[in-house]
């Protein structure tokens, strides 16, 4: 395999924008990222996306997408793994490289959720339960996320404790120009809030959000930002049949590969990003990730250790709570700023002297997982 | 929902039908086509209809569809026989629902595919009145 080097990204800021379509917010990203790299000489496409068939009717978007970009004739792949789109998509474009398939490829996620209404949205997170007996009954995405929720609270942590995991990411979020909710957020608020699926609180939740992020990668040489872990997992769909719910499996079996291939332990990350989708999904995936035992990573996010001197630096831009979460394209949000946060090109945001970071999303309640970790050259 | 969607699942959904691998022994609801020892033998499972309350919560914010319902509590249960599913229950108030719940199955209407379109009945959960 040839070694990945990423040499370009754009970012759309996350909001809702009402006059643009799902095409345009991937040529923005992608012209973004084209010029970053200072190449347009791209040879494939992928794009990442969860919910346009139900949101906008439409699929078939790997051609429309390299239409939008005035290149039709390019082989362009639209991915889907629910909420994992982002990042599973990126894994196959390290492959696509890596492999010597293709030598320049731009990789993009897009979402507009702001086309339909708010059930609508669950109705399309739910999509990516299986149908007919889990969301069959009605579960939501935060129920299923709740139930958990309330295991660990019975075992672990303090309701606030977890609550505390979207109090941070506002914090990071303050000056970020791509964040959709760039505001400090108290954690009575977030508690004094209303249920929305018990005991997940609304300000727990991630919101709607349209956005798209794209990255450009390329053989890597001897400088820049290079991929030196990506992999994939999965893990049973029914939450209910898993023996250790509060195990999240297929981020652990991705986040071991990556790791193995990095030839790093969870202790050498400089700063990660994470699926907090709700709240007790990050704090889950902090501890499925290895930055904590079970049962420890609320008191480690509630003790300053995500901070950004803190012990893990997490979701430094706000994650999915702050920055926003549109589905299909926040595993390549996560992937674009952990690429910032190397260059040291993070701002106000930025971890001093990072060099290596990781990104983590999932699909379903961490039924599928991406683990992508990046590398500044030389480190 | 489609008239063969539906039909395909009347059975596992109203007997509580799952399949058990004839290789391991394995019990999977819904049943499933090959086992994770690999083999494609089963035979037919019925599933225990009590069982015991895991964890669950209350949605307030439904899928569409569910707006009518809301809101209504959604629960892991483990089965007598040790079997784990997702169901709704009913006939509780959100507020009385604990761990550990003795709890049985009941047969109800789940939705409604609009004013002519197939009424969806399946398994709910209610506690045991003892």
């Amino acid at each position: 395999m040839r070694r990945v080097a990423v040499a370009g990204l754009g970012i759309v800021p996350v909001k809702e924008y009402w006059d643009r379509s799902a095409q345009d917010l991937f040529a923005e990203a992608a012209v973004k990222a084209m010029k970053d790299a200072g190449t347009d000489n791209v040879d494939s496409v992928y794009v990442a996306n969860m919910s346009g068939a139900l949101m906008q009717d439409q699929v078939n978007l790997g051609a429309l997408a390299a239409g939008a970009l005035g290149r039709p004739g390019l082989p362009s792949i639209r991915v889907e793994a629910g909420t994992a789109s982002g990042g599973v998509a990126f894994h196959e474009a390290v492959k696509a490289v890596a492999s010597g398939y293709s030598n320049c490829v731009l990789v993009g996620g897009v979402e507009k959720m702001s086309d339909v209404l708010p059930e609508y949205v669950n109705t399309a997170l739910a999509m990516s339960e299986e149908q007919e007996y889990t969301a069959y009954t009605g579960v939501t995405k935060a129920g299923l996320s709740a139930m958990l929720h309330r295991l660990y609270l019975d075992l672990y942590a303090e309701p606030a404790e977890v609550g505390m995991m979207a109090v941070k990411g506002h914090d990071h979020a303050v000056g970020c120009k791509h964040a959709q909710y760039p505001f400090r957020m108290s954690i009575e608020r977030a508690m004094d809030s209303p249920m929305e699926a018990d005991p997940i609180h609304m300000m727990e939740c991630s919101g709607v959000g349209d956005g798209a992020a794209a990255l450009m990668l390329v053989p890597a040489g001897e400088s820049g930002i290079e991929v030196a872990g990506s992999a994939v997992a999965t893990d049973c769909c029914s939450l209910a049949a898993r023996k250790d719910p509060l195990a999240f499996e297929a981020v652990r079996r991705a986040a071991e590969r990556a790791y193995g291939m990095a030839g790093v332990k969870a202790g050498d990350i400089d700063l990660a990003e994470v699926h907090d989708d709700y709240t007790i999904d990050g704090v889950l995936s902090l501890e499925s990730l290895g930055f904590a035992k079970q049962g420890e990573a609320a008191k480690l996010v509630a003790g300053n250790g995500t901070d950004k001197e803190g012990k893990i630096p997490v979701n430094t831009f706000g994650g999915l709570k702050a920055r926003g979460h549109p589905l299909g394209a926040t595993g390549l949000y996560q992937v674009a700023e952990v690429a910032l946060q190397l260059r040291g090109a993070a701002g106000d945001h930025q971890v001093p002297g990072a060099r290596v970071g990781l990104a983590q999303c999932m699909g379903g309640v961490a039924s599928v997982a991406a683990v992508n970790i990046l590398r500044r050259f030389g480190a | 929902m489609s008239v063969p969607r539906y039909w395909r699942n009347q059975v596992p959904r109203y007997r509580l039908m799952g399949d058990k691998c004839k290789a391991c022994g394995a019990r999977y609801f819904p049943a499933q086509p090959v086992c994770t020892c690999g083999s494609t033998e089963f035979d037919d499972y019925k599933l225990s209809e009590t069982g015991e309350v895991v964890t669950w919560t209350v949605i307030r914010s439904p899928p569409a569809g569910y707006e009518r319902y809301a809101p209504y509590v959604v629960a892991i249960i483990e089965l007598d026989d040790g079997m784990r599913l997702l169901s709704q229950m009913v006939d509780v108030d959100p507020a009385d629902v604990k761990a550990g719940q003795r709890v049985e199955a009941v047969f109800r209407k789940v939705r409604e595919d609009g004013a002519s379109g197939i009424i969806q009945y399946g398994y709910k959960f209610r506690p045991v009145v003892e």
